[in-house]
């Protein structure tokens, strides 16, 4: 029976620390909503880009430190490039719209990452060990991953400070005049292309850190991007343009992820976990169409 | 000079009403016509006919579907394949199964098992729209690979989840050659384009894009939103269920739920933007635009750079299409088709410049 | 002055209320309309007008009071079931298709009479080509009236606002209604435009009887063309009657000048 107990809590401890990993993607995602009203579908494939570029400058010998200013920068210079080629031009069209240029933007820039750097699967060692937390499993049995661990501090520390910036200050005003209403918000003087190019830099940051993440995890290759449509069934639980219900999201996706593949998975047939945190999150929908923080969507006539 | 309409008076509601009103439309509709039936069986090759057209002509057709719900609707789906395998996993286990049943009947009963399905992805569209709506698509798209994947039934209990498609028969005629199968698809085509092009500029078609437009208004009016959104889900779906049925039988012979996977949703979803939203011939110009691309890339680095890796080749085709989107979202979101009118539109002045 | 006659009532709002949240847009409201009458809305900004009318045709339900149309009391209709019973309505913004032609936006306001189904439709065959041929007939009669041939193809999203305006009375119409709700149909118009307006409400009025219950700004139109007038000021009912009576009430009055009370 505390086997059993032992066990659950695990799933769940697991589940969770995934689920900051969402989070963080999660996040991405978020902070561009915000500010441009534009789901970027291209996030997974950003994702891939950074981790693609970190791993193979650091192949290339540099220091490690150094490989991550340069991939930043990357992201960053990427940022501003879309910023002018892709969104300028896109900016009094339906939303509709914008979401299916980033859903071209995706295909480029996967198709750009591999022709780039190549398809093959690299291995990523950020110098945190994939073992079990010692001192935990010794006293309570409970088998957490001390990298699992890790990455839900890093994650974790980066989403408070992504919060704290955007929320605060001139940049977080000008950031939610910019999310309500992009031409109002140029007519007050606030530099929109600016802050989308900020605003995506920062997604673009995300990425790198979630692409090294989960790179170090299940080695830094294609499958990555996938894993960032995982993201979207945060974004729906807690809704599209709220940093905390990107958190929150993360969390209860994370979790009942795992725990449904560990529980309900076996009985079904198991591989559950393409489709089941999609589900959950349908089932979020229906009762609740906006997420759980997400703004109410006001139409008027 | 030759694309002239003076002299061409409507003189009925009917004759305006009609899909080509201008005599040289109909010409050419005409030529087209002669020319699938005959013409291309005597001037393409087996190897085009079975490995160009015949794709061609399926992915036009899942196109008109996914056209029908995203450019004519408004709901973005991300789901088509899903659509597209439910119809090929069907007529599989209809043909398997219940062998007496004519095989167009086949393809009909699983376009239908299909667009069952799209009412049932596409009932919760009151409530859920936009994003929200297409990520709804998208779990569909997960659950339907996972369910072919998972479950060895649909392929008759073989264990490598793969399964040959059995022979096809037509009034006693065994459909063999590959011009047997660019007919059989051809057929279906073509009258599905029709039927396509007949909704689309009637009430249903009307209402369809009144709810892209503006819903609100649309429902003020007295259009039902469910009914047309669910509509537009199930003939989108049956559309989407027969192409993907073609695909299996007439084009890959075998029933794989790796064809049907997320990338070809996205693939179908760029012909549908690239050949032009609300527009049937788009979807044709969309298709045949996806399914030229790869082969004029190949011609092309062949020309410059001899034998170039296919990964480099497929990466490069990814940016096109991905760049492309872009480009065209941007200086013409009605693409391809809209490029074609307004050359029309031109050609009825020249050699006048306006 | 038009020249039908009012009828029997046919729609009454009943103590009717609505508030979003902490703002009420509508307090105690009560009034009648007669059939065949042409009643105008009025009052300043804000006052709930567009409010008002879209708790007739259901796009809003009220917090408080009832609604009676054609005999029924109800609390609250629904926006299709309006249709159905002959309320048509143009809206302050103009809530046209854009990606359709003239044509086809007028078109899609005969929905409600077209029976055939998606089958025959897609055949294009029989009933269905007659009926949609019929149902031209009767979208061109409109577009005659109207004076809007020369845009009948052309995709909406391209015509200035005041042709739109006109288009979206033309789908109006189309449904044949028993009511015509209409929010400022005169708005961004110039003086002929109005005029023109004005003719076309009135002609739809005499010829065809239909009420029409309008919310308008220029205090002209209102005086040449309606009936009653209803003022309305924050939510509340402040005066009711003919053009002449409302023109010299002092509360209404007050209520344009901005005099606090």
């Amino acid at each position: 029976m505390l086997m059993e107990l032992a066990f659950a809590i695990e799933v769940l401890i697991a589940g969770l620390l995934s689920g900051v990993m969402y989070s963080l993607v999660a996040l991405g995602f978020v902070l561009i909503f915000k500010a441009s009203g534009v789901f970027n579908f291209a996030q997974g494939a950003m994702v891939l880009f950074a981790a693609l570029t970190f791993v193979r400058i650091l192949e290339m010998g540099v220091n490690f430190w150094l490989a991550v200013a340069i991939a930043l920068a990357v992201m960053i210079l990427l940022a501003i490039i879309i910023e002018r080629v892709m969104l300028r031009p896109l900016v009094a069209q339906p939303v509709i719209i914008l979401f299916m240029a980033t859903i071209g933007l995706n295909y480029f820039l996967e198709g750009l990452a591999q022709g780039i750097w190549d398809s093959q699967v690299h291995g990523l060692d950020i110098g945190i060990p994939d073992v079990p937390w010692m001192s935990v499993l010794e006293s309570t049995n409970i088998l957490i991953s001390l990298f699992d661990v890790w990455s839900a501090v890093i994650c974790g520390i980066l989403v408070l400070l992504l919060a704290f910036f955007f929320q605060k200050g001139r940049i977080g005003r000008a950031l939610r005049a910019v999310a309500d209403d992009n031409q109002a918000a140029m007519s007050v003087g606030i530099p929109l292309q600016l802050i989308w190019a900020i605003v995506w830099a920062a997604a673009g940051l995300v990425a790198l850190v979630a692409g090294t993440l989960w790179g170090q995890r299940l080695g830094v290759q294609f499958s990555i991007s996938l894993v960032a449509l995982k993201a979207l069934p945060v974004l729906i639980l807690g809704g599209f343009n709220s940093i905390a219900g990107a958190i929150i999201g993360g969390l209860i996706i994370g979790a009942t992820e795992k725990l449904a593949e560990v529980y309900l998975g076996p009985i079904i047939g198991g591989g559950i976990e393409s489709w089941s945190a999609y589900f959950i999150a349908m089932l979020f929908l229906i009762f609740r169409p906006q997420g759980l923080f997400g703004e109410e969507i006001i139409e008027r006539v | 000079m030759l694309y002239r309409e003076t002299g061409q008076f409507k003189t009925s509601y009917k004759g305006d009403m009609a899909i080509f009103t201008i005599r040289q439309d109909r010409w050419a509709l005409i030529a087209v016509l002669v020319f699938v039936v005959i013409g291309v069986p005597l001037i393409a090759s087996q190897h085009v006919i079975a490995g160009y057209l015949v794709p061609f002509l399926i992915w036009s057709l899942a196109a008109i579907g996914l056209n029908i719900l995203t450019g004519y609707t408004g709901q973005l789906s991300l789901g088509h394949g899903a659509f597209m395998a439910v119809g090929a996993y069907s007529a599989y286990n209809l043909a398997a199964r219940v062998p007496e049943l004519p095989i167009i009947l086949v393809f009909l009963l699983a376009g239908l098992i299909a667009a069952v399905f799209g009412i049932l992805v596409g009932s919760p569209s009151l409530r859920i729209k936009g994003f929200y709506l297409a990520v709804a698509t998208l779990a569909a798209q997960f659950f339907v690979e996972w369910v072919f994947a998972t479950y060895p039934w649909f392929v008759g209990g073989a264990a490598s989840m793969v399964i040959d498609t059995p022979p096809m028969d037509i009034f006693g005629y065994r459909i063999s050659s590959h011009l047997d199968n660019y007919y059989l698809v051809a057929g279906f085509v073509v009258v599905g384009a029709l039927f396509a092009k007949n909704l689309v500029r009637s009430e249903i078609g009307r209402a369809w894009m009144a709810i892209r437009d503006m819903d609100v208004a649309a429902e003020v009016i007295g259009i039902r939103p469910l009914y047309t959104k669910l509509s537009a889900f199930a003939v989108s779906s049956f559309y989407g269920g027969v192409a993907g049925a073609l695909y299996a039988f007439c084009y890959v012979k075998s029933v794989d739920f790796t064809a049907f996977d997320l990338f070809v949703s996205l693939k179908v979803l760029f012909m549908v933007i690239i050949g032009g939203m609300g527009s049937i011939l788009g979807c044709f110009l969309g298709a045949a635009f996806i399914v030229i691309l790869p082969i004029v890339l190949n011609e092309i680095a062949h020309l410059f750079a001899g034998q170039v890796p296919s990964a480099l080749l497929t990466n490069l085709e990814h940016m096109i299409f991905g760049g492309l989107i872009i480009f065209f979202l941007i200086v013409e979101p009605h693409g391809l088709a809209r490029l074609w009118t307004t050359m029309k539109e031109k050609l009825r002045l020249w050699p006048f410049p306006h | 002055m038009t020249e039908q006659q009012a009828g029997s009532v046919v729609l009454s709002f009943d103590n009717v209320s609505i508030s979003f949240g902490a703002v009420t847009a509508l307090s105690g409201v009560s009034f009648e309309i007669q059939e065949h009458e042409i009643v105008a809305i009025i009052g300043p900004n804000g006052a709930g007008k567009t409010t008002a009318l879209n708790v007739i045709n259901g796009v809003y339900e009220p917090t408080g009071g009832t609604i009676s149309y054609k005999g029924e009391v109800r609390k609250r209709m629904r926006p299709h079931q309006a249709a159905v019973q002959g309320i048509a309505r143009t809206f302050q913004n103009v809530a046209l298709f854009k990606g359709m032609s003239t044509l086809d936006n007028i078109m899609t306001g005969r929905n409600l009479k077209m029976k055939s189904n998606l089958l025959m439709q897609g055949l294009y065959w029989g009933p269905a080509q007659r009926e949609e041929i019929e149902h031209r007939q009767v979208v061109e009669q409109i577009i005659d009236f109207l004076e809007i041939e020369s845009v009948r193809k052309t995709t909406v999203g391209r015509l200035p606002f005041g042709l739109q305006k006109r288009v979206e009375l033309g789908r109006a119409l189309a449904a044949e209604p028993e009511i015509l709700l209409l929010d400022e149909p005169m708005a961004g118009m110039n003086l002929e435009e109005k005029q023109d307006m004005c003719r076309f409400i009135l002609d739809v009025n005499d010829d065809l009887g239909t009420t029409i219950v309008l919310i308008e700004h220029d205090m002209s139109v209102v005086m040449d063309i309606s009936d009653r007038v209803i003022v309305l000021d924050y939510g509340r009912k402040i005066s009711e009657g003919s053009p002449d009576v409302v023109r010299g009430d002092q509360k209404v009055i007050d209520a344009y000048l901005g005099v606090t009370h």
